[in-house]
């Protein structure tokens, strides 16, 4: 009886999750590769095979925007590490317990604020006859106007405020974890500064750096609105060419091929990253 | 020569007094400890000798010279913490190891340094095992071996029994002094718990607020204590409360609270008149008469079985008395009529302490 209880519980509570991951999910990547192998030869008339994907290898183009993405998305993602550590630090070994809530509330705020809004919020800043060019001008500091937009650096500031917060926060709680008396064995036993970071610290936090890289450059690759907005024309980021094959050029099977490339790449990326610093997923995202 | 000397150490902290004004010296190659109830200060005092928190006022030395401007890292003190602190990301070699390699000793070395003091701690072989492996008593010779193989002047241990349970504590008291006697090493240990102090320690300092109340060697703290504080926190000892009578010599008569007047040696300087506390060790206690003055009676309230260490509980008048009860007497049952008596010189009489209740 109890038996029937407990399993029942668990497949309602299971059910939503499973649908979740079944329904927008699965199924839409399924349909999305099965559209990837498809080339349309006339009106309704279908031929399977894999010239998309050898389509897309060929033309240098895609193939380097692709690199690009990745490129960057690295660079954004190595960012907000260097930016993030501190932060979590502070937040989880300084500040006292009654601002730590305050604080990790500040990260919060900007995401009630949405993507778009933003980006528009950079552009007022940067843009030609933004709010920081016009003060230099004012201020004789600058002689006329200059733009900011459109070019990589912006993007990567833009990226790297997007997806910072998915940094800080698993690395405050893995740092929140730390018993600070690891540090001051680490200094007792003759450490300085840099060893007990070095051997102490960062092998610790290493679950929630792994966990922190792999969301934000998930969804800094992933990302379509701010470097479109904030690199314009210049930004080629490879989202852009899957928006470009589905809604300009109607081209879905090619679009199709572009997605599953990325997520393919993507994850390659992410599993060479995680062999090259000789981590694995069960023993840091999995890890208690 | 000392091996550790602290003089006149004070640190305040705002306006709360954490240590005031203590002094000790400790000879190379004792087991010293610092006894005291939580908040005493004593966790303090040993976070300013490792170099974690900086004196307000006095001087740390070690083998005779000050330390005080070095940095935790630069001190060749070493530290058992209270949850031990093992770095949990490395192996038991890579935790021994960590010391050896933040001095930058050859790796040739290394690894036979790391095996010989696995040897010495009774682990040999455990190199590579995780830390979360090893049982709590394990984990306790990791933290010293730790420590140990740096060759440290004096080794800081701050209750590392604390989260062991009982049975491994009193095994783990007995080898702690024998690796302390193995390494020749001088050994600081703090804790609250009275019978680690005595059982390991060559030398004993029972701290109370921020001060020492007395150093000696732990048979001196339990059969001359100079305060009541240290005759109540040291051992086991019924307290009986009264008011000084009439003294003559060191002797003195007290008026306790129910009327009865027993006698006893005033220890410290209390005066004719004065309100104090008679404290009673349960083996100074025997059961029939003794001289006019040294005795009380009463009714057995309980027989409290336990091996060697059995007691009587005597309740005469408004107190509750324990008597040792080695040899657990068959003649006495609940309720049965009995006289405690003792020698006065080993009823000892010291100033009422703050704030002790009538229950003490």
């Amino acid at each position: 009886m109890s038996r029937d209880a407990g399993r029942l519980s668990l497949i309602l509570l299971f059910t939503p999750f499973a649908l979740w991951i079944l329904l927008l999910i699965i199924l839409p990547q399924i349909g999305i590769g099965y559209v990837s192998i498809r080339e349309k030869v006339g009106i309704n008339t279908y031929e399977y095979g894999f010239k998309n994907y050898f389509d897309f290898i060929t033309e240098p183009v895609y193939r380097n925007t692709l690199l690009r993405t990745a490129w960057m998305s690295i660079l954004v993602t190595a960012l907000a590490l260097v930016i993030g550590f501190p932060i979590a630090w502070y937040i989880a070994k300084i500040a006292r317990e009654r601002s730590r809530a305050a604080l990790f509330l500040m990260c919060l705020i900007p995401l009630w604020v949405s993507d778009l809004v933003r980006a528009y919020g950079w552009i007022v800043l940067l843009r030609e006859t933004g709010v920081i060019s016009m003060t230099l001008v004012k201020w004789g500091i600058i002689s006329q106007p200059i733009e900011m937009l459109y070019n990589d650096m912006t993007v990567i500031i833009g990226l790297v405020y997007t997806v910072i917060l998915f940094m800080i926060v698993p690395l405050v709680s893995t740092l929140q974890g730390m018993d600070d008396a690891l540090l001051e064995a680490g200094y007792n036993l003759g450490g300085s500064r840099v060893t007990v970071f070095r051997r102490i610290i960062v092998p610790y936090a290493m679950p929630g750096i792994v966990a922190g890289c792999i969301i934000t450059f998930m969804l800094t690759a992933g990302s379509y609105l701010t470097p479109i907005l904030l690199g314009g024309k210049n930004s080629s980021w490879f989202t852009e060419q899957i928006y470009n094959q589905f809604i300009t050029r109607y081209n879905w099977e090619s679009g199709s091929a572009f997605g599953v490339s990325l997520l393919v790449f993507t994850s390659f990326v992410v599993w060479a990253g995680l062999r090259l610093t000789g981590q694995s997923l069960a023993t840091t995202v999995a890890k208690e | 020569m000392y091996d550790l000397s602290c003089t006149d150490l004070t640190k305040t902290f705002g306006t709360f007094t954490a240590v005031s004004d203590v002094s000790l010296d400790i000879p190379s190659g004792s087991f010293f400890s610092i006894l005291g109830p939580s908040g005493c200060g004593k966790t303090t005092l040993m976070r300013m000798i490792a170099g974690f928190e900086r004196p307000t006022s006095g001087d740390i030395a070690i083998k005779g010279e000050s330390v005080l401007k070095l940095p935790p890292n630069k001190r060749n003190v070493k530290m058992v913490f209270q949850h031990l602190a093992l770095f949990p990301m490395m192996t038991v070699g890579e935790n021994i190891a960590y010391g050896l390699r933040c001095r930058k000793e050859p790796k040739s070395e290394i690894a036979g340094k790391v095996a010989r003091v696995l040897d010495r701690v009774g682990l040999p072989g455990n190199e590579d095992k995780k830390i979360d492996q090893l049982s709590g008593g394990q984990k306790q010779r990791i933290a010293i071996a730790r420590c140990m193989v740096l060759e440290p002047d004096v080794l800081l241990l701050d209750e590392p029994l604390g989260a062991l349970d009982l049975k491994l504590r009193e095994h783990m008291k007995i080898e702690l002094k024998q690796l302390q006697h193995q390494f020749e090493t001088t050994f600081l240990y703090i804790t609250h718990d009275q019978s680690e102090a005595l059982v390991m320690s060559d030398n004993v300092a029972v701290m109370n607020t921020g001060r020492f109340e007395q150093i000696g060697a732990p048979k001196t703290l339990y059969d001359a204590p100079a305060s009541g504080f240290v005759a109540g926190f040291v051992g086991d000892a019924t307290v009986l409360e009264g008011k000084l009578g009439e003294v003559r010599g060191n002797q003195g008569r007290v008026i306790l609270e129910g009327g009865k007047e027993v006698i006893g040696t005033v220890s410290d300087g209390s005066k004719s008149g004065d309100a104090v506390e008679v404290f009673l060790r349960p083996e100074a206690l025997k059961l029939g008469e003794g001289e006019s003055g040294c005795q009380l009676g009463g009714k057995v309230e309980s027989l409290l079985f336990n091996g060697a260490s059995s007691r009587i509980l005597v309740q005469t008048g408004r107190n509750l008395i324990e008597v040792a009860d080695p040899e657990q007497r068959s003649d006495v049952g609940e309720g049965s009529a009995v006289t405690v008596s003792w020698t006065p010189d080993r009823a000892r009489i010291f100033a009422r302490r703050p704030g002790s209740g009538a229950a003490a």
